[in-house]
């Protein structure tokens, strides 16, 4: 197989060097307790507390508000769960159609009934068909039993942000927690939480060149919290569990190149990223873009390419090395088409041929030049292979 | 990441019979751009009757191509007898195996031979022509999953959505799906064919006016009430050709309208052997 070309940061990211580096000592050398109370195991807990100020000062908060977890899922878990217990009275959830399983599923089991307490009353706030949220429907939606809205702060399908200052800032006005899964924000969008109006946000350390089985929530301080792992007195006693040290040392490492490299987020790889949207939407007849064209991460993209199937644009693709992913049924197991595309009305057709490319700071020209070389063929040939669209093409030749 | 076989990556990215048959002898599509894959096999004989050339037009995933592919390698140069046999299972094991959540392309290619091969001798298509559709997501008829739990030995609702898809959507028809599982297994003896009750033949003129009748009076205006329209191009015996028109042509749903409207309503009043075809819309007929 050629060179990899990885355009799938979205999913997971290289491990950056730097990183690999930061940690090794800590899988080595430094291998103590950081609880301990000799030198020898004591002394890792320092790395532990300057890894906390590297993420705190990425996102712009305190080094206290941080709380190290095992990932988005776990910080997502954590926040909604602590929500709902510090408010037992509340019986009322917000969130959107289109958030990642790790909030959507969660919310929908806690909807549901159990065998000993009623469902929470869940509502899912609806997108327009360039995937924007609404700030009237969040206002409609709150009432005096809402303990929590959680809302994503980027989406991972299609990038689109959502207005995180004016959702928090509706919710604060009326005393209600919010929460964000920032888990595709971080570190692409800069981002300052001394100054927003957020309580609660998840991040996941893979998305960011650390490695996978690390992330955070940030709390903020005041915000009544009820931890979710219980244990030992580790993080303040927010979540219980032997610090997995090499990794929050990795994570901090990340975040502290993160905060160098988010201009180039926002330049280069936007850059790169806009080329490569560019010249798909113009060489792929019948191409079209998913999700809002400005308010959008500045590494992803979503197009969809009617008439085509995802999975076998992907598997062409990957002949050439070329990792990317779809929101089309045939590539999770599942039979309907993403979620995400189906709330914001993309039609069936185009839903199934969808591809997502997400990028990275370690993403060159040449990479783009090679996708751009070689998708166009792609689709042509797997729309001469497909019954349909043949109208299209038609009218293409004349 | 699927685990696919070589086979199947090397039907998908190198089909040998992909492409079309300009006068093909069998045509049918099974399948819908909805439904998220279609296959529309073509089919050549020659003057002795065996499958001289077939050739596909499949949207879907790999293993929905490679499956088409499969299809015609195993049925070329055979008759439409020997064909007629072909099972799900032999696309399958000609590829080397399918992950068990596939299975349902290689069920698509043998509905895809078995409906062309209804269509050339002009009789209904027993998987989607009879039997009411259960799954609505992806238009399932009772009538194949049926075939696949009696053919497959399925137990679970799980296991039929493989096979057919069905119950993969909204999940709404998981207990219909149960209650046809319960009876294929509970009462496999008594499935034995009770003969249906004969009605008195239609004279073809009758039958063509009476077409023409239950369209004009009944189809049309319920159509034309969601700013639709259909026209009446042919009818062929029990063959009726029509053609959606305004919205209806570019309806999402034509297919459930043809199905569960169209032909619903021609089979109650005028035939029960009537099968409705679509010949206005984007795909070639012959």
């Amino acid at each position: 197989m050629s060179k990899i070309i990885y355009l799938d940061n979205n999913a997971t990211t290289a491990v950056a060097p730097e990183v690999c580096e930061a940690m090794e000592p800590f899988l080595g050398e430094y291998y103590g307790n950081p609880s301990s109370i000799h030198t020898f195991g004591g002394q890792v807990a320092r790395y532990i507390e300057e890894a906390r100020e590297q993420v705190a000062e990425l996102i712009g908060a305190h080094p206290t508000e941080i709380i190290f977890t095992s990932c988005g899922t776990e910080s997502n878990n954590t926040a909604i769960r602590s929500a709902l217990a510090v408010n037992p009275e509340r019986r009322h959830l917000i969130t959107t159609r289109v958030e990642h399983p790790a909030v959507h599923n969660l919310c929908k089991a806690l909807a549901r009934e159990g065998r000993a307490e009623a469902g929470y009353r869940l509502t899912e706030l609806e997108v327009d068909s360039q995937g924007m949220l609404a700030i009237a429907d969040l206002g409609n939606a709150l009432d005096d039993d809402t303990a929590l809205v959680s809302c994503m702060w980027a989406n991972n399908e299609t990038g689109v942000l959502f207005p995180i200052e004016d959702l928090g800032a509706l919710c604060r006005a009326h005393g209600i927690l919010f929460h964000t899964d920032a888990v595709q924000a971080v570190g692409k969008v800069p981002m300052n939480l001394a100054d927003l109006p957020v309580d609660m946000l998840s991040l996941s350390g893979h998305k960011l060149h650390a490695p996978k089985g690390i992330g955070a929530l940030y709390v903020r301080r005041g915000t009544r919290f009820s931890p979710y792992l219980i244990g030992g007195h580790q993080e303040r006693n927010r979540r219980g569990g032997t610090e997995p040290v090499p990794l929050i040392v990795a994570l901090g490492k990340a975040t502290e190149l993160a905060r160098k490299r988010l201009d180039e987020e926002q330049t280069r790889v936007r850059l790169l990223r806009d080329r490569l949207e560019k010249g798909l939407l113009k060489k792929c007849p019948g191409a079209r873009l998913n999700g809002h064209p400005e308010q959008r991460l500045p590494n992803t993209t979503n197009i969809s390419c009617e008439y085509v199937e995802g999975e076998a644009i992907l598997l062409m693709l990957d002949q050439h090395g070329i990792c990317a992913s779809s929101g089309s049924a045939c590539t999770t197991g599942s039979l309907e088409p993403s979620h995400v595309l189906r709330a914001m009305g993309v039609p069936f057709t185009a839903a199934h041929g969808s591809v997502r490319f997400s990028l990275s700071v370690y993403n060159t020209e040449e990479e783009i030049d090679k996708v751009l070389e070689v998708l166009p063929p792609i689709i042509r040939r797997l729309r001469e292979i497909s019954p349909f669209g043949r109208e299209e093409k038609a009218t293409a030749k004349r | 990441m699927w685990n696919y076989s070589e086979k199947v990556l090397d039907h998908f990215l190198h089909p040998k019979h992909a492409g079309e048959i300009a006068d093909p002898d069998l045509d049918a599509t099974v399948g819908n751009m909805t439904c998220g894959d279609a296959l529309r096999l073509m089919v050549k004989l020659d003057d002795r009757g065996r499958i001289a050339d077939a050739k596909f037009q499949t949207f879907g995933c790999a293993s929905a191509i490679a499956s088409s592919d499969a299809l015609i390698e195993l049925i070329k140069g055979k008759t439409i007898e020997e064909a007629e046999r072909l099972t799900n299972d032999d696309i399958a094991d000609y590829l080397g195996g399918l992950p068990e959540e596939k299975m349902h392309c290689s069920v698509m290619g043998m509905e895809a031979l078995q409906k062309a091969i209804a269509r050339y001798r002009q009789q209904p298509f027993e998987l989607e022509d009879e039997g009411k559709i259960i799954c609505r997501c992806f238009g399932v008829t009772d009538r194949l999953i049926e075939k696949v739990i009696r053919e497959h030995n399925l137990k679970t609702v799980e296991e039929v959505t493989h096979y057919t898809k069905a119950g993969g959507g909204c999940r709404g028809c998981h207990p219909q799906i149960e209650a046809i599982i319960a009876k294929v297994h509970g009462e496999k003896a008594a499935v034995a064919a009770q003969a249906p009750p004969k009605e008195k033949p239609l004279t073809n003129i009758q039958r063509i006016r009476l077409v023409e009748e239950v369209i004009e009076n009944e189809i049309r205006p319920m159509l034309k009430a969601d700013g639709g329209d259909i026209e009446l191009v042919d009818v062929d015996g029990r063959r009726v050709q029509v053609a959606f028109r305004g919205r209806c042509a570019w309806c999402r749903v034509k297919d459930f309208t043809l199905k569960g409207a169209v032909e619903a309503k021609l089979r109650e009043l005028v035939d029960s052997g009537i099968v409705v075809e679509d010949v206005g819309g984007r795909l070639p007929q012959p």
